[in-house]
């Protein structure tokens, strides 16, 4: 966790030493909030992932040995197939297809999209895979 | 390659009693090769169509004052030659196909962190990739306002239609599509590692591949609101990029590129991280400099999100030497990567099968690419180079060279992995000779005609400009590239007409994914060799020269504490 | 002489061929080398002062691009002819270098920031724009043609069909033009200045031109700027001064469009 914390973190201090210097000479407000928001991106996920590596043991992929079974496998489960993926990725299509051809097709895609996100939600809480 | 019993861990399995198959497997299937594989096969096709209109292209330019196709069609054209390229193969077939199909078999996990995701994700992908294509079939043609869609061009008075419209769908689609595979790719390298895979042991590909995803995130979500926006100007009568309602032009061309420098990155970083994957394991050594390596890629990742505006140089808009700084900068991590694989190749054991072959060509293209791109850096050069053809022949060079050079070279490395089977060795080293000359034939005579002042995008020239043999040049380059890529197909065919079963791990390879049988067997693993290095197959296959064995380096990035709690 | 002559011993035409041709060359560089004159690189030498400038920071890198080239080139050419793989020995396995390493950092960023100084320099002198300048030109880009007027002189040149406009520029004085586009981005651009521009709806950009030589250019616009983007064509005639105030008086009484 440690290095990812880093890696984050030294994107956002990065930028926002770029954001500074940026800001102060050219004076230019606008992209100086799109820096600022990058800077966020880097250090919000990098204070959480910083959080969290001071408060838990380290992980079985952070450790430089491993002994031998000692590990449990906590990876979880994985599902093989589902087609709820595909019908929301139709439905997302033709809702999207409205803002060129017209409102009718959403009328179509929004009804994938929600059984999509019905069915999808119920088959994995029905103890399917996931 | 020999079994390894040496089991740490063994992954539990869920069970899964029926999967299905065929047409209905493809459509279903959440299992990341699947995914992978059908990014795979179809960002190539988008690949071919584009590569088509390159050709069509190539052919215009012929003659000068030609007419094979009318200006129109001409902007259509390189409109979604470069559109598709960019957004649909060069991308897409790097995080969505090759990283998709190997990081998690790179790190030892049965799946990516959400797969259902992972292949919504590709039906986004594909649907977004109709959709550009849908354009040709509207009545006023597709977008031809070339794939930066420069405000106000794009406008609705300048730009009426459907096909714009379309274009600004597509894009946004396929925009989401890359936002949730960077989340998943992310999320996988940072959660699902194996034990004791440590972020120091990963391999380059799959550093390369979490920065990827980082720069992702920070830039496409830029694109999605600037696409937006754009289409609230062209509909809902909104003047963000127009003059005429107090709006401003040159925001488009910020909000673009900063999500568009990123994205050059986006679509190299990946290719890197194959290159340096086939060097190490074609040359029996390990990668030279893991560290500095690692390192050059951070500071691209940093450096790549201030350096937007040195594609406005022109504008008379931006800071120039700040840009221009940054962006002379950004060759040192890149001069970095290029002197590693050279010293990865140095007193190694180089076995040139076509994916060294390829990564060779790839060195070769990309250093030149890179030192004019350094030329471009410098604003001066580009106020003399800038939209000319110079310009193009850069970034061919470059993008080429990764996406396609080192891109093959990643594809042909892998082809084992993926079907099993062998590739034809005669026919990979014909594709690359064929393709290789034909690039470089096509574009180095494009430096020389940009300097001599042909602006891109032109569809026509006079005979008296001077630009006539060399873009015939070009032209017969373009071709010899053509058919380089029917020898691939011809390639592809033949081997899975006729296979030739390639065994597990015919490369001797390196890392976790040679670990495990050639297709892997669903969720990847039946038992995982140990790992105290950044070669863990490697230290299994040869334990007298494995790399745990060295003594170690002190380092600053692998935690005292974490040793501490192991030792205890 | 001696080079034949020395060919002339060996019997061999090939290599006749060769040393005549490695000697001329050799003859040609030095004969270059003699003037001052340095390769341009296939770049045009830029006919402004500004545009002269620039040539020469191009130059500049393209000579510095030659060792940088070679320092790859070199040790992979050598390594894939020399390191091809024989037998099934292991190589040794080098992890890193840090000397090396340390070397292929630093002079990079070495050669960098001598890039960046001469930049900086040619950038503020292209850059410049003169307080009070001989001339001023107002340029406005539209789809698909060009304005050129000079508010001293109440001349206006635009494009008509297929008559390309044409702008005027004396010698060795200082132009100022002022750029506007009136609809979409274009790109004011001259191959023999060594020089563009973009024309952006909103903005208002100024830069000086200083010819040093009399002649006849092609301008281009180089920004995509629709379906006629390559019809977009201007003259530039470069006069000296007399020329220039012959043309003046010429065309102010009967100027197009004025």
């Amino acid at each position: 966790m440690k290095t990812e914390f880093r890696v984050y973190t030294g994107i956002g201090i990065f930028i926002l030493v770029m954001l500074l210097v940026y800001f102060f000479w050219s004076g230019d407000g606008g992209n100086s909030i799109l820096l600022f928001a990058t800077v966020g991106l880097g250090l919000l996920p990098g204070a959480y992932l910083g959080w969290w590596s001071r408060r838990m043991e380290p992980r079985p992929e952070d450790r430089e040995v491993v002994e031998p079974g000692g590990v449990a496998d906590q990876l979880g489960a994985f599902p093989t197939h589902s087609i709820w993926p595909f019908v929301l990725g139709v439905g997302v299509f033709l809702t999207a297809l409205a803002f060129v051809f017209g409102i009718w097709t959403a009328v179509v895609g929004l009804s994938f999209c929600f059984s999509a996100a019905l069915w999808g939600t119920l088959s994995s809480r029905r103890g399917g895979l996931i | 390659m020999a079994v390894i019993d040496d089991t740490v861990t063994e992954h539990v399995v869920p069970h899964h009693a029926e999967e299905p198959s065929g047409f209905y497997r493809w459509l279903t299937s959440t299992d990341h090769k699947v995914i992978g594989k059908n990014y795979l096969y179809t960002s190539l096709a988008f690949f071919f169509i584009a590569g088509l209109m390159a050709v069509l292209i190539r052919t215009q330019l012929f003659s000068p004052n030609n007419h094979f196709v009318s200006p129109q069609t001409y902007n259509e054209l390189f409109t979604i030659h470069g559109s598709m390229m960019l957004y649909l193969f060069a991308g897409p077939f790097a995080f969505g196909g090759v990283a998709n199909y190997i990081i998690p078999l790179q790190i030892g996990a049965p799946d990516m962190a959400f797969p259902r995701l992972n292949s919504l994700s590709y039906w986004l992908f594909l649907t977004g990739g109709i959709t550009m294509l849908l354009g040709f079939l509207t009545a006023s043609g597709a977008a031809a306002f070339g794939w930066v869609a420069y405000a106000p061009l794009s406008e609705a008075t300048n730009s009426p239609g459907a096909g714009p419209d379309l274009w600004i769908v597509s894009v946004a689609l396929v925009g989401f599509s890359g936002i949730f595979t960077a989340v998943n790719l992310v999320t996988t390298i940072m959660y699902l590692r194996a034990p004791g895979l440590t972020m120091f042991r990963m391999p380059i590909f799959t550093w390369n591949m979490l920065v990827t995803g980082i720069l992702i995130l920070i830039s496409f979500p830029v694109l999605t609101a600037a696409l937006i926006l754009l289409y609230a100007d062209r509909h809902f009568g909104t003047h963000i990029f127009t003059v005429a309602g107090g709006g401003v032009p040159v925001l488009w061309q910020n909000l673009f590129w900063f999500f568009g420098h990123p994205e050059v990155y986006i679509l190299a970083l990946p290719y890197f991280g194959m290159v340096t994957e086939v060097i190490p394991v074609f040359s029996r050594k390990p990668v030279f400099g893991y560290k500095g390596l690692v390192f050059a890629t951070l500071a691209i990742a940093g450096l790549s999100t201030g350096v937007w505006a040195h594609h406005m140089f022109t504008t008379g808009t931006v800071l120039l030497p700040f840009f221009s700084a940054l962006s002379l900068l950004i060759a040192v991590p890149t001069g970095i990567k290029i002197y590693t694989w050279v010293a990865t190749m140095w007193k190694g054991s180089l076995d040139f099968k076509t994916p060294l072959t390829f990564s060779i060509g790839f060195i070769v293209a990309f250093t030149m690419g890179g030192i004019t791109g350094v030329m471009l850096a410098a604003p001066p050069i580009d106020f003399y180079t800038h939209d000319t053809y110079f310009v193009v022949a850069h970034f061919h060079q470059v993008l080429f060279g990764s996406a396609v050079l080192a891109g093959f070279a990643g594809l042909y490395y892998w082809y084992p992995k993926l079907t099993g089977r062998m590739y034809r060795e005669g026919l990979g080293k014909l594709h690359f000779w064929l393709i290789f000359i034909g690039f470089n034939v096509t574009f180095l005579p494009q430096y020389v005609v940009g300097l001599r002042g042909m602006p891109r995008r032109i569809a026509e020239y006079a005979a008296s400009d001077g630009f006539t043999f060399l873009n015939r040049v070009s032209t017969v380059g373009a071709y010899i590239t053509a058919i380089g890529f029917l020898v691939f197909i011809w390639n592809m065919w033949i081997s899975w007409r006729r296979p030739i079963p390639a065994g597990d791990n015919p490369w001797d390879g390196h890392t976790l994914e040679w670990g495990t049988s050639s297709p892997p067997p669903s969720h990847n693993f039946h038992s995982l060799p140990p790992i105290r290095s950044q070669r863990p197959v490697w230290d299994a296959n040869h334990p007298e020269h494995a790399d745990y064995l060295r003594p170690p380096e002190p380092s600053r990035f692998s935690s005292r504490r974490d040793e501490a709690v192991v030792d205890r | 002489m001696r080079t034949i002559d020395v060919a002339s011993r060996s019997f061999s035409v090939v290599r006749v061929v060769r040393v005549v041709r490695v000697g001329s060359a050799l003859v040609l560089g030095g004969l270059v080398l003699g003037a001052c004159n340095l390769p341009g690189f296939g770049a045009d030498r830029g006919a402004t002062t500004q545009g002269h400038s620039t040539f020469h920071l191009f130059q500049f890198f393209a000579i510095l691009s030659i060792p940088v080239l070679l320092s790859v080139f070199v040790p992979l050419v050598y390594a894939i002819l020399r390191f091809k793989r024989r037998g099934d020995e292991i190589p040794k396995q080098t992890h890193s270098h840090i000397p090396i390493e340390i070397v292929y950092t630093v002079v990079p960023i070495i050669i960098i920031v001598v890039l960046f100084v001469f930049t900086v320099r040619v950038e503020n002198k292209v850059t410049a724009v003169s307080a009070h300048p001989n001339l001023r030109v107002d340029v406005t880009a539209y789809q698909w043609g060009w304005k050129f007027y000079y508010p001293s002189l109440g001349i206006t040149e635009y494009t008509e069909g297929n008559h390309y406009p044409d702008l005027v520029l004396p010698e060795n004085e200082t132009t100022t033009v002022r750029l506007v586009s009136s609809d979409v981005v274009h790109g004011f651009y001259i191959p023999a200045f060594d020089f563009s521009r973009y024309a952006l709806p909103g903005v208002t950009n100024y830069f000086d031109f200083t010819p040093n030589q009399v002649g006849s250019f092609i301008g281009r616009c180089s920004q995509l700027c629709g379906l006629y983007h390559s019809e977009m064509l201007f003259h530039v005639s470069v006069d000296t001064p007399a020329g220039f105030n012959a043309w003046a008086s010429s065309h102010s009484s009967n100027s197009k469009g004025a």
